[in-house]
């Protein structure tokens, strides 16, 4: 059933928000054992979020929220207070958060029940979920292959129909491509557009909390929940939430007649699988017979995009995670009382960080080292400009643009985890726009001929374009079920009784 | 750190080919505060140079007179009325310390013997 569907029945009386809690609950405790989904599960509080939300029915009372009583997988980089948080790090380990991030709180108020906390690469970084420090998300659609990444947990666990929403985080593509891998559905936000109080920062210019779901309109419900101004984040733009429901709404009665969609010429071609281009060549071929009006755009610095993104994230990286210092909590390795705080931070950091994590913050300490700061640094960021240059010139010419959200299918655990440049391709299509700090979803296109896989469509937005996005995926979504019968979501292979 | 520059060193001062040393990435590493075993070294050697010569490709069309973006969305300064609001409390923010001691983190010794 989709969250709509579930609050429907909820607010009808048909069923309680305690039954649904309780019927995802069991459907954890049957498939996560093979998925690894969740790092942890709150089934009490989730128990008693949903007994709330029924006594206030009972009491007679409106629903908080179009949510109210739908239960939510919540990445495990969003803080929540009281509930272990680990950003997939040893480092945080056991950590008991002592506040709440403003997107918990709001998902809270809306009487949105949370179930627990996702599976990710460590602290967000990777696409593919293998560098959780607690071990690897498996892929719903075939339990060899990963999940894509870094929310590949809140993925996951839709595909899985462990919850019907989940939240992400998106840097580089975390939200974008573990949706497409997964056959799901997720958005990321303009910059500015969610608040990020509360979540565990990665590349602080870059990062976006977005919403996760198997439909398009769940997506919308949700990220009318969680956007908006919110003072405790400088960097929130003072707006409130786009109309991204109404948008969806007039998507699904609407055909696309007057609007301009741009297939960006260098977003596809070379280290693009073909199933995927198949897969992509039949989305533009059906915006086209819905009356959009296709044009080719050439934003020829987006081929810069990659090498721009991997100097200023892990230059961001390397600063953020100068926090983990093992003084004020988290880890703490080798104070045994003679060793200076410098030795005992150096063998905490050590211990406590994985490879990758590890990787980032050496690369990000070299690009801001003086004498190479202009080079590497210094240019990116001139690389940003341009690309947010050809962003403008393409939205002269289309309303939206499209590409493939990722360049392969879900490939097999342990593909790619020792080739990091490999495994940084899997975001080439994703990262342009979170340079641009532009809107952007993936929404599925159906699974590839050549692995019959799921294969995720992006539609990029110009900034606060949130509406545009949603309106022309609510169209083409509503356009695959009219020829299919069914989402894609609803065509992963059943999980019964894995252990 | 061991710069070649077979293809000649680009716009900016980017090198076409960086290899970096294990002396390199042990220096990168202290100063990121960083404990490596040698093997993480002699790994980091190698992908960590294969990383900056793709992402040396920066350097090749970004040309002096273009302005830096360091925020996608433009950043301006944000006032509000100096009130006090309630924060963690003292016991909160001790709660999940990796050490306490009379109300205070406790952490090691931060001056050695000679300083």
């Amino acid at each position: 059933m989709t969250a709509a569907a579930l609050a429907d029945a909820i607010r009808a009386g048909e069923t309680s928000a305690v039954e649904v809690a309780q019927a995802h609950l069991d459907r954890i405790a049957e498939v996560d054992g093979a998925v690894h989904a969740f790092l942890h599960v709150s089934t009490d509080r989730a128990l008693g979020a949903a007994a709330a939300v029924d006594a206030a029915r009972a009491a007679g009372a409106a629903p908080s929220s179009p949510l109210a009583g739908v239960p939510l997988a919540l990445k495990d980089i969003v803080v929540q207070r009281g509930v272990p948080t680990t950003a997939g790090s040893k480092i945080l380990e056991g950590w008991l958060p002592p506040y709440d991030a403003t997107v918990t709180s709001r998902l809270e108020a809306a009487g949105v029940v949370i179930l627990g906390k996702t599976n990710l690469d460590e602290f967000a970084m990777g696409s593919s979920t293998e560098n959780s420090a607690f071990g690897a998300t498996r892929n719903p659609w075939d339990l060899d292959r990963i999940p894509g990444g870094s929310g590949g947990g809140s993925a996951a666990a839709l595909a899985a129909f462990e919850a019907p929403l989940a939240i992400g985080t998106d840097t580089g593509g975390s939200i974008r491509q573990p949706a497409a891998l997964t056959g799901t559905v997720g958005a990321k936000p303009t910059y500015g557009g969610v608040s990020r109080y509360g979540v565990i920062a990665m590349a602080s210019s870059l990062d976006q909390v977005g919403p996760c779901a198997r439909t398009v309109l769940d997506a919308a419900l949700l990220h009318e929940v969680i956007a908006g101004h919110d003072p405790r984040d400088s960097t929130s733009i003072p707006q409130p939430a786009p109309r991204v429901v109404d948008a969806v709404r007039k998507g699904q009665a609407t055909d696309l007649t007057g609007l301009r969609v741009g297939v960006v010429k260098q977003l596809r071609g070379a280290g693009y699988q073909p199933g995927v281009i198949s897969s992509f060549d039949d989305a533009v071929a059906a915006l086209t017979r819905l009356g959009a009006e296709v044009v080719e755009v050439d934003c020829p610095h987006f081929e810069y995009g990659l090498a721009a993104y991997y100097l200023i994230m892990p230059s961001e990286v390397s600063s953020n995670l100068a926090r983990f210092d093992a003084m004020r909590y988290g880890l703490r390795v080798g104070d045994n009382g003679s060793a200076s705080a410098e030795e005992v931070m150096m063998a905490t950091r050590g211990a406590g960080f994985g490879a990758e994590v590890k990787r980032r913050i050496i690369l990000g300490t070299y690009a801001l080292s003086s004498g190479y700061y202009d080079a590497y640094y210094g240019s990116a960021q001139k690389v940003r400009t341009l690309i947010k240059q050809d962003f403008e010139k393409a939205y002269s010419v289309a309303d939206v643009l499209v590409s493939p959200a990722s360049p392969v299918t879900a490939f097999g655990v342990g593909e790619k985890v020792d080739d990091p440049m490999a495994m940084y391709l899997n975001d080439l299509a994703t990262i342009p726009g979170s340079l641009a700090g532009i809107p952007a979803l993936s929404v599925p296109s159906g699974l590839a001929s050549d692995t019959g896989l799921p294969v995720g469509l992006q539609i990029m937005g110009p900034t606060l374009g949130e509406e545009a996005i949603y309106r022309v995926a609510a169209t083409f979504e509503a356009d695959y079920v009219s020829r299919f019968g069914r989402i894609v979501a609803d065509q992963a292979p059943v999980l019964e009784g894995v252990k | 750190m061991t710069v070649t520059d077979e293809a000649g060193v680009l716009e900016g001062g980017a090198s076409a080919h960086v290899q970096l040393t294990r002396d390199d990435v042990a220096h990168l590493a202290h100063l990121a505060r960083l404990k490596l075993t040698d093997a993480e070294v002699a790994t980091y050697v190698g992908q960590l140079s294969v990383v900056l010569d793709s992402v040396a490709a920066v350097s090749r069309v970004a040309a002096g007179d273009i302005e830096p973006t360091t925020h996608a969305v433009p950043l301006t300064n944000i006032y509000r009325e100096d009130v006090i609001v309630p924060g963690l409390t003292q016991a909160e923010a001790l709660d999940q310390a990796p050490a306490a001691e009379e109300g205070r983190f406790r952490v090691p010794q931060i001056l050695g013997e000679e300083q």
